[in-house]
């Protein structure tokens, strides 16, 4: 059974064809649309590795069947920086150290672009805490991306200050 | 994970046409019902997807005072709406309680009330579980059961209902609307959800082809507004369910508790409304003694199933912790960590 579906992914409309009905959106963009950004990590929506935006909202993609997303628009890691300048998300991870190894930070940064969007936790460290418990870092890196999530909140909103003003 | 057919219906009738075929499964968003079948704990020949149907992801305000919540609602996105976060102030708390933000951006209000029991034996297909496999057993009676139920149990299962969102809804009256192969009924949340008896794997009233469409609280749940709470003891901080939970709704006047509504997460095989506790308050001062009966009255007929008699304990402190929040009022902002007993309101130095 060929399941066709359609998806904008990261600012691009591709059309689909499953053979599968069992593919995640995980799985579609790691290994048919080869954006490996997106990591599995526990492949049951526990350590929040394989988080992406679906219109704008931060879900775990390796819980999401990707024939029922049919229509939905996509940002995944890959889709962040802009004419080689990175997001001011990602580059807040780099300068406040917000990883060692490396494996959670795009489920990190990703969730992270969310949570900003969501303007629930704004300037609060125990509020952005709260908010990134769905992503696990074995490192122990959670201070670090404490610091980068709140520095970021910060940035964005002096940018979008600057651009009302 | 087995292979299955994938059906998207375009209305509610080709929905409960295709749910009523046997082997078949509702779809949500799926972070449940997913997990399970990945985990060989369910194996459905065909998923009816209902994220597509038109008109179920409304939150509506009716002419009789009620709030109606269409099924396909998320669960961030009821938690977040500024106007139910108002009135129902208990049930927004629970709902960011539970899970991960990324899982409440997904999950939706109809799926959190059809989620199953995290039991690790139900979720194990290699042990007992008479939930999964009627007749084969059950592993947790003797097994690892600490986490287990101490209300409502029985000798055939001792799986705890996971939900928190449901215990706010439980103690605040709300009514599940149905819609099935004969057409459209309602039960109450009290009524909706079985005891396991001899029969756990029949968890719910539902039957064959029937689907959550609403759940809807009554207009006398609006006037707990300013006094309820939920509170959360968890192993973690911040994504971890339950170990024992309350939901507290007061009305207060002239000093003196006019109503009161008491409902258990975390300790019991379904979400447990204790009209019992809920009596004793009434006409009360409120206060630790009051809340203190009040807690005995809810866990009167507790009993341990297992390693578990410390929820009896934990259960009647989370009762009375939970009450004086309620009765000290609802606060003006949602706490930095909500439910939790480490929560205030800023929460920026009270890093734990």
């Amino acid at each position: 059974m060929n399941l066709s579906m359609t998806l904008t992914i990261n600012g691009e409309r591709r059309d689909i064809v499953l053979d599968d009905p069992r593919v995640t959106l995980l799985d579609l963009l790691r290994e048919r649309l080869h954006l490996t950004g997106a990591k599995k990590g526990c492949d049951r929506g526990q350590c929040g590795a394989c988080t992406i935006l679906v219109d704008g909202q931060r879900i775990n993609s390796c819980l999401a069947l990707a024939v029922s997303y049919d229509g939905a628009a996509i940002t995944t890691i890959e889709g962040l920086a802009e004419n080689g300048t990175l997001h001011p998300v990602q580059q807040a991870f780099i300068d406040h150290d917000g990883f060692q190894c490396g494996f959670c930070t795009p489920g990190q940064i990703m969730s992270a672009v969310g949570l900003i969007a969501e303007a629930q936790a704004m300037g609060d460290p125990e509020r952005i805490r709260e908010a990134m418990s769905g992503n696990i870092c074995r490192c122990g890196a959670y201070q670090g991306i404490t610091e980068a999530v709140l520095d970021a909140q910060a940035r964005l909103a002096g940018s979008k200050a600057e651009t009302a003003a | 994970m087995n292979l299955f057919d994938y059906f998207r219906p375009a209305s509610l009738a080709e929905a409960v046409a295709a749910g009523s075929q046997p082997g078949s499964a509702y779809l949500g968003a799926g972070t449940n019902l997913l997990d399970l079948m990945k985990g060989g704990v369910l194996a459905p020949s065909r998923l009816v997807d209902l994220t597509h149907l038109p008109d179920l992801n409304r939150i509506e305000q009716l002419a009789d005072g009620s709030t109606r919540i269409g099924a396909l609602v998320k669960n961030a996105a009821l938690a977040h709406d500024p106007d139910f976060a108002r009135a129902y102030p208990a049930v927004a708390e629970a709902l960011l309680s539970g899970a991960s933000a990324q899982l409440r951006n997904a999950a939706t209000v109809g799926s959190n009330l059809m989620q199953r029991t995290r039991c690790a034996y139900f979720t194990d297909p290699a042990s007992a579980c008479n939930k999964r496999q009627p007749g084969s057993g059950c592993d947790a009676i003797g097994g690892e059961n600490r986490a287990h139920a101490v209300l409502g149990w029985s000798d055939h299962c001792i799986a705890v209902h996971p939900s928190d969102f449901c215990v706010a809804l439980t103690a605040l009256g709300a009514l599940v609307e149905i819609e099935g192969p004969t057409g459209r009924r309602e039960v109450a949340m009290t009524d909706f959800y079985l005891l396991p008896g001899d029969t756990p794997e029949k968890e719910t009233v539902l039957e064959a082809g029937e689907m959550i469409v609403a759940v809807r609280l009554p207009p006398e749940a609006a006037a707990f507004a300013g006094h309820q709470r939920y509170l959360k003891v968890r192993e973690r901080t911040s994504y971890a369910f339950a170990l024992a939970s309350a939901a507290a709704a007061l009305k207060i006047e002239n000093g003196l508790i006019v109503e009161a509504r008491l409902a258990l997460g975390g300790v019991a095989t379904k979400p447990w409304r204790t009209q019992a506790a809920e009596a004793v308050l009434v006409g009360a001062t409120p206060g630790k003694e009051a809340f203190e009966n009040a807690a005995e009255a809810a866990f009167a007929e507790a009993k341990p199933s297992g390693e578990n008699a410390y929820k009896i304990a934990l259960g009647r402190r989370v009762v009375t912790r939970a009450l004086m929040m309620a009765a000290a009022g609802t606060p003006k902002r949602m706490p930095a960590l909500p439910a939790s007993p480490f929560a205030s309101e800023t929460g920026a130095n009270a890093h734990v």
